[in-house]
C-alpha cells in the first residue's frame, strides 16, 4: 500500500511539474463555462433549471474530451518507462509490478479528478453565482462530475492494457487514438447505421441494450442522459432510459467492470513482460 | 549469516532462440569487489537482471542472499540491492534531492540521510536543479546515490564508468572501495578489462553468454599463457655483438636495432642473464590487460 501511495504521489507531482494538471484544469474549465453561458442562454423562456442544460452539454462534451485526456496520459505509461530505462531501475526497488501499475493509475486518476473537479466545478459554481439556484440539480451536477472522472478512469485502463501489449511508444500512441476513434465516434455510428438497415428485424431492443453497454462510452451517456426525466427530455433520449430498464446502480456497476477489467489484465500482462 | 552473496548453478537464459547467457556457474562473497568483463552483448547485463530478479533463469538457479529474487520474497532482498544500471536513466522533471527522496522511499530508508549522501558523491550544489540539465557524469553521480540508499549489502554496477572523465572514476573507485571495506559485494561490469587493473579482487570474463574465465589478473595472466617479453635495443647488427648463431634464436628484429625475445616466467632470469654486456634499454614487456583479454576473446570464439 505504501509503496503504491509512493508512487502515486510521484506521478501526481510529474503531472503538476510537466503541467498537465494545468493545461488540461483550464481547458475543462474554459469549456464548461463557455457551455454553461452560452448553451444555457436558451432556458429563460422554457424555464429549466441552467445546471440541468449545462449538465446535458457537459456530459455530452466529456464523452469527446475525457477518455481523449484520459488514453494520452496513459498510452505511455509502462512502455514509455520501460523504453528510456526507468523501470529497470524502478523494479530493482523492493516494488511489486502490481504495485507499479495500481500506483500510476492512482496518480494518473488524480490528475484526471483533479482537473474535472475543479474545472466543471468553477463553471457550476459560476452559474450558481449568476443567480441559477436549484439544488436537485446539483446532485445531477455532481453525480456528472464524479461519472466523468469514472469514464475517464475506464480509459486510463484502457491506455495502460495498450501500454503493457505493446513494445514501443510510437505504437502505443497509434493504438490509443484508434481506442478513441472507436469508442467514441464509429462504435455509434456503426450501430446507428445497423439500426438504420435492419429495421429492427434482428437489432431488437434488448440486443440494442447490449450492444450499448458494450461501449463505455454509451454506459456513461446512458448514465447522465437518463439521469432523471428533466435531462432525458433535454437530451432527446427520452425513450431510451426507459426502455433500457437498467437503474443508475447498473451502470455505475458496468462502468466500474469497465475500470476494472482491463486494470487487472495490464497487471496481469505486465507480470510476465520482459523489460 | 551466509557470505555467498549471489549463488548461479547452470544458469541458462534463452531470448528467443539466442542465448544470452548459457550454463554459467557463479558464486559472488561478501567483502569482494568482483570485475565482470565482455564485449557488449556478451551478456553481461542480462547476467545481472538475472540477480536482480527482473529477468527469470530459462534453465538453472539463481539465489540472492539466500532467496530467489525473482519469487515472493524479493522485497526483502531488493532492500539490500543496490542497482545502477547501464546509461542510467532519471526521471528529467525532478531535481536531484526528489530523485532521491523518492527512491529512499521506496526503500523505506530515512529521507533525512540523502543531503550527507548526495555530498558524498559530488553534487551538493547540484541536489536542487532538475536531473534534465545535468551533464552524464552527474546523472551518473546521481545515479550511484541512489544505488548506496541504506547501505546495500551487494551492489550491480553495471557499466558505472563508461564515459566518465578519469578525475570523475578515481572518486567513484575510491567510494567503491569504501563500500567494499565495509563488507559490501561489488559487481562491476565494463567491456575493457584495463580499466579495472588495481580495482578489483576477481574477474569474470564473458564471451557469447559463456563464462571463459574467472579468478585474479593474476590468474588470469597465468591462464591465459600471454608470455612476457625481453625487449632491448643493440648499438650494432645482432652478429657482430654475440658470437655464435644461437644466441639470438628466436629472437625477433625490429626497426633501429630493437630485438625482441618471448619466453616464458620461469625461463626470464636465464635469459636476462645470458645478455650480451652491450645491450642497452633492456625491459621486461609483460602483457596488458588488453592482450590478455582479447586472448580470453580470441581462445573462446
Amino acid at each position: 500500500m505504501r509503496q503504491t501511495l509512493i508512487i502515486a504521489g510521484k506521478e501526481l507531482r510529474d503531472g503538476m511539474r510537466n503541467r498537465w494538471v494545468l493545461a488540461t484544469t483550464v481547458l475543462l474549465a474554459a469549456l464548461a463555462l463557455t457551455l454553461a453561458f452560452l448553451g444555457a442562454a436558451p432556458t429563460g423562456s422554457v424555464k429549466v433549471s441552467a445546471l440541468a442544460v449545462t449538465i446535458v452539454s457537459l456530459s455530452s462534451l466529456s464523452i469527446f474530451l475525457v477518455p481523449l485526456i484520459a488514453l494520452l496520459l496513459s498510452y505511455d505509461a509502462i512502455v514509455g518507462e520501460v523504453d528510456r530505462g526507468t523501470m529497470a531501475l524502478l523494479l530493482a526497488y523492493p516494488v511489486a509490478r502490481w504495485q507499479v501499475v495500481l500506483g500510476k493509475f492512482a496518480g494518473h486518476l488524480g490528475i484526471l479528478g483533479f482537473a474535472t473537479v475543479i474545472g466543471y466545478g468553477i463553471a457550476g459554481v459560476a452559474l450558481q453565482l449568476a443567480g441559477n439556484e436549484d439544488p436537485l440539480a446539483w446532485v445531477a451536477f455532481g453525480a456528472m462530475i464524479a461519472s466523468s472522472v469514472l469514464l475517464g478512469g475506464v480509459f486510463i485502463s484502457i491506455g495502460y492494457l495498450v501500454s503493457v501489449l505493446v513494445r514501443d511508444r510510437g505504437t502505443a500512441g497509434g493504438i490509443a487514438i484508434g481506442v478513441w476513434l472507436l469508442f467514441v465516434l464509429l462504435y455509434d455510428m456503426a450501430l446507428l447505421g445497423v439500426l438504420v438497415a435492419d429495421q429492427g428485424r434482428v437489432v431488437t431492443a434488448p440486443v440494442l441494450n447490449v450492444l450499448l453497454l458494450l461501449n463505455p462510452a454509451d454506459v456513461y451517456r446512458l448514465l447522465n442522459l437518463t439521469g432523471t426525466t428533466a435531462i432525458s427530455g433535454f437530451a432527446g433520449v427520452n425513450g431510451l432510459g426507459t426502455t433500457t430498464g437498467l437503474g443508475a446502480s447498473t451502470l455505475i456497476c458496468l462502468l466500474a467492470a469497465w475500470m476494472v477489467v482491463p486494470l487487472a489484465a495490464s497487471i496481469a500482462l505486465f507480470a510476465r513482460r520482459q523489460v | 549469516m551466509t557470505t555467498d552473496i549471489v549463488v548461479m548453478r547452470g544458469v541458462t537464459r534463452r531470448y528467443g532462440r539466442l542465448e544470452a547467457v548459457s550454463e554459467l556457474d557463479l558464486t559472488l562473497r561478501a567483502g569482494e569487489c568482483i570485475g565482470l568483463v565482455g564485449h557488449n552483448g556478451a551478456g553481461k547485463s542480462t547476467l545481472i537482471k538475472m540477480m536482480l530478479g527482473l529477468v527469470r533463469p530459462s534453465v538453472g538457479s539463481v539465489l540472492v542472499l539466500g532467496e530467489d529474487p525473482a519469487a515472493g520474497a524479493a522485497a526483502r532482498v531488493r532492500r539490500e540491492l543496490g542497482y545502477l544500471p547501464e546509461n542510467v536513466a532519471l526521471h528529467p522533471s525532478m531535481t536531484g534531492t526528489e530523485t532521491l527522496a523518492f527512491y529512499a522511499r521506496l526503500k523505506r530508508q530515512p529521507v533525512e540521510a540523502n543531503a550527507a549522501l548526495l555530498e558524498r558523491v559530488g553534487i551538493a550544489a547540484a541536489a536542487r536543479r532538475r536531473v534534465g540539465t545535468y551533464s552524464k557524469g552527474m546523472r551518473q553521480r546521481l545515479g550511484l546515490a541512489q544505488a548506496l540508499l541504506g547501505n546495500p549489502r551487494a551492489l550491480l554496477l553495471d557499466e558505472p564508468t563508461s564515459g566518465l572523465d578519469p578525475a570523475l572514476r578515481h572518486s567513484f573507485y575510491e567510494i567503491i572501495g569504501d563500500l567494499r571495506r565495509n563488507g559490501a559485494m561489488v559487481l562491476l561490469s565494463s567491456h575493457a578489462l584495463a580499466e579495472l587493473e588495481g580495482q578489483v579482487d576477481r574477474v569474470v570474463v564473458m564471451n557469447q553468454g559463456r563464462k571463459v574465465a574467472d579468478g585474479s589478473i593474476a590468474d588470469l595472466r597465468r591462464l591465459a599463457s600471454v608470455r612476457p617479453k625481453v625487449r632491448l635495443r643493440l648499438p650494432r647488427a645482432p652478429r657482430a655483438v654475440a658470437n655464435g648463431a644461437d644466441c639470438w634464436a628466436g629472437w625477433t628484429q625490429g626497426a633501429g636495432g630493437v630485438m625482441e625475445f618471448a619466453c616464458d616466467e620461469d625461463a626470464l632470469s636465464e635469459t636476462l642473464r645470458g645478455l650480451p654486456a652491450a645491450a642497452r634499454d633492456i625491459e621486461i614487456v609483460r602483457p596488458s590487460l588488453d592482450d590478455l583479454y582479447a586472448a580470453f576473446q580470441k581462445g573462446a570464439a
